[in-house]
């Protein structure tokens, strides 16, 4: 008797039939054996995936639309993670000091440009994701806006997604310091002038910001904190609402 | 014990099926909750004979299923078919299987016997205001997977791709070290705040810089408390739509002039004569 070599999809099948694969993928993963385009199957894939779950099992045919939703709120998300993802990528090269005895905060940007393996293209990734995320969470607000979504049930999202926009801009404006060159540091010196006007806690919010009474080292390490730490945490517990309650209310608004 | 061999009040009976009939309850279900009222208003009126009843031998058991339903709960609404109406139900087996798999029956069917009342059997009691009744529409809904996921994906990609393009080319600023004691001129704040920053040309920095801001950002957030229409239409919401899109102009206008027609000293320029000065 003669043994037949076992073909590449007799290899695949003995390999998703393992008890290994099959702890690994919940049923109705596409990835198990034995799955079948049916509407049951369709249905586990969206529920029994940790990611695809933020979703429900179906949705109204007229949210596919890409001009309802342009698909706004999920990029701007999409620039979320990949913002967190280049920003630890950065962390790892990155220190906020900018003592008189030397900006390292600065030397180590030049060093990310030029000694650091795909540094400028992560670097670049990052600032030029993080412009577009502020603009695409507006145009987010702006559809959200014009499609009348904010109506009952779903005004406490409208304000929860007001908070997000100022969260980005925070998370935005926090980061804009940390190169730590000419631009950087009178960009906000210049946008953070403003709180001395504050009513009544003029002279506190400023300190508060700035650390100090001029931007300098320890705005540097006040606002790297924000920026890496505290607004995105903020940020997260906020978006996890956000999500949460869309589902709530009933999913996508609309039909117009 | 069957209904008629229960000891009732009758009057009680009458008083209360008349009542429920008046009020517009489904025959049934009155005649349920007036047997049960009959049958208690005789109890409290003669505990002991009730005390003694209950001691009594159990009936068997095909008496118990079909017979006690005159003792049972109110508002009952009898789930089996009546025994004569339908003989397919009449056997307990054919009840107590979902209907729908059911097997038809074979013969030995009992017919209901000449000249007795039809009588119905209780099988279950279901309360009508326990009956959970599912409003919300289903509509015209796709499977997310693969329909709206392959979407995201997409888009996901694209925007991606774009963007590791674009990054590839086009490098992100880094000027030369901060430096405290050398102004840049023009300073400016980043884009996203630089309508704030022509607003400061017009007003007080506390009318620019904390009031204005603070308004747009409550005013936004209380945009859907305050706009109490509840129609999506855009034909419905004219004012709504024409308000936003003047605050939406306002900010884009303010905006493209503080980034590209504001030059040295802030002062006004031409960005295709003099120049561009703007910095991302």
């Amino acid at each position: 008797m003669k043994l037949k070599p076992p073909s590449p999809s007799d290899v695949g099948d003995r390999i998703r039939e393992t008890e290994v694969w099959k702890s690994i993928f919940r049923p109705g993963s596409i990835f198990r054996k034995g799955y079948k385009d049916t509407s049951r199957d369709r249905a586990l894939a969206t529920m029994n995936n940790v990611l695809y779950h933020l979703h429900p099992v179906k949705v109204k045919r007229h949210g596919l639309k890409l001009t309802y939703t342009f698909c706004l709120g999920g990029l701007s998300f999409f620039l979320f993670i990949l913002l967190t993802i280049t920003g630890i990528f950065l962390m790892f090269f990155y220190r906020p000091m900018a003592d008189l005895g030397g900006a390292q905060a600065y030397t180590d940007m030049q060093s990310i440009s030029t000694s650091v393996f795909f540094g400028d293209l992560v670097r670049n990734l990052h600032r030029w994701g993080a412009h577009l995320m502020v603009f695409s969470v507006s145009l987010h607000m702006a559809r959200v806006f014009y499609t009348g979504s904010y109506k009952p049930p779903r005004e406490f999202n409208w304000v929860v997604g007001v908070i997000l926009l100022f969260l980005t801009l925070g998370l935005s404006f926090t980061g804009y310091l940390l190169p730590w060159d000419q631009l950087a540091i009178w960009a906000v010196t210049v946008g953070t002038s403003l709180a001395a006007y504050s009513p009544f806690i003029a002279k506190q919010a400023n300190f508060l910001l700035l650390g100090g009474v001029v931007v300098g080292p320890n705005t540097l390490l006040r606002w790297y904190v924000l920026h890496v730490l505290a607004l995105p945490f903020v940020l997260v517990i906020f978006l996890a609402v956000h999500f949460w309650r869309i589902r709530k209310d009933g999913g996508i608004s609309g039909p117009l | 014990m069957t209904w008629e061999e229960t000891p009732k009040d009758l009057e009680a009976y009458q008083a209360a099926l008349d009542a429920l009939a008046a009020a517009g309850v489904d025959s049934r279900i009155a005649e349920g909750r007036a047997r049960s009222k009959a049958v208690r208003t005789w109890r409290e009126a003669n505990p002991e004979e009730a005390a003694k009843l209950e001691k009594a031998p159990k009936a068997p058991a095909a008496a118990a299923a079909g017979g006690n339903g005159g003792e049972s709960a109110p508002a009952a609404v009898p789930v089996a078919a009546a025994v004569g109406a339908a003989p397919v139900m009449a056997t307990a087996a054919a009840v107590t299987t979902p209907v729908r798999e059911a097997p038809l029956p074979t013969g030995n069917v009992p017919t209901p016997k000449k000249g007795v009342d039809d009588k119905h059997r209780l099988l279950a009691l279901v309360p009508p205001e326990g009956i959970q009744r599912v409003e919300r529409e289903q509509g015209d809904r796709v499977n997310v997977w693969p329909h709206l996921l392959i979407e995201e994906f997409v888009a996901m990609f694209i925007l991606l791709a774009a963007l590791v393009i674009f990054s590839t080319f086009i490098n992100a600023p880094l000027r030369e070290l901060a430096n405290p004691n050398l102004t840049p001129n023009p300073s400016k704040a980043p884009w996203y705040f630089l309508g704030l920053q022509e607003l400061l040309r017009y007003f007080h920095p506390m009318i620019a810089g904390i009031v204005i801001p603070t308004f747009i950002l409550v005013g936004l957030a209380a945009v859907p408390y305050v706009d109490r229409n509840p129609s999506i239409k855009p034909g419905d919401r004219k004012i709504a739509i024409t308000l936003m899109t003047i605050l939406f102009m306002f900010g884009a206008t303010l905006t493209i002039i503080g980034s590209f027609f504001r030059g040295p000293g802030y002062n006004w320029i031409w960005p295709w004569a003099q120049g561009v000065f703007f910095e991302l």
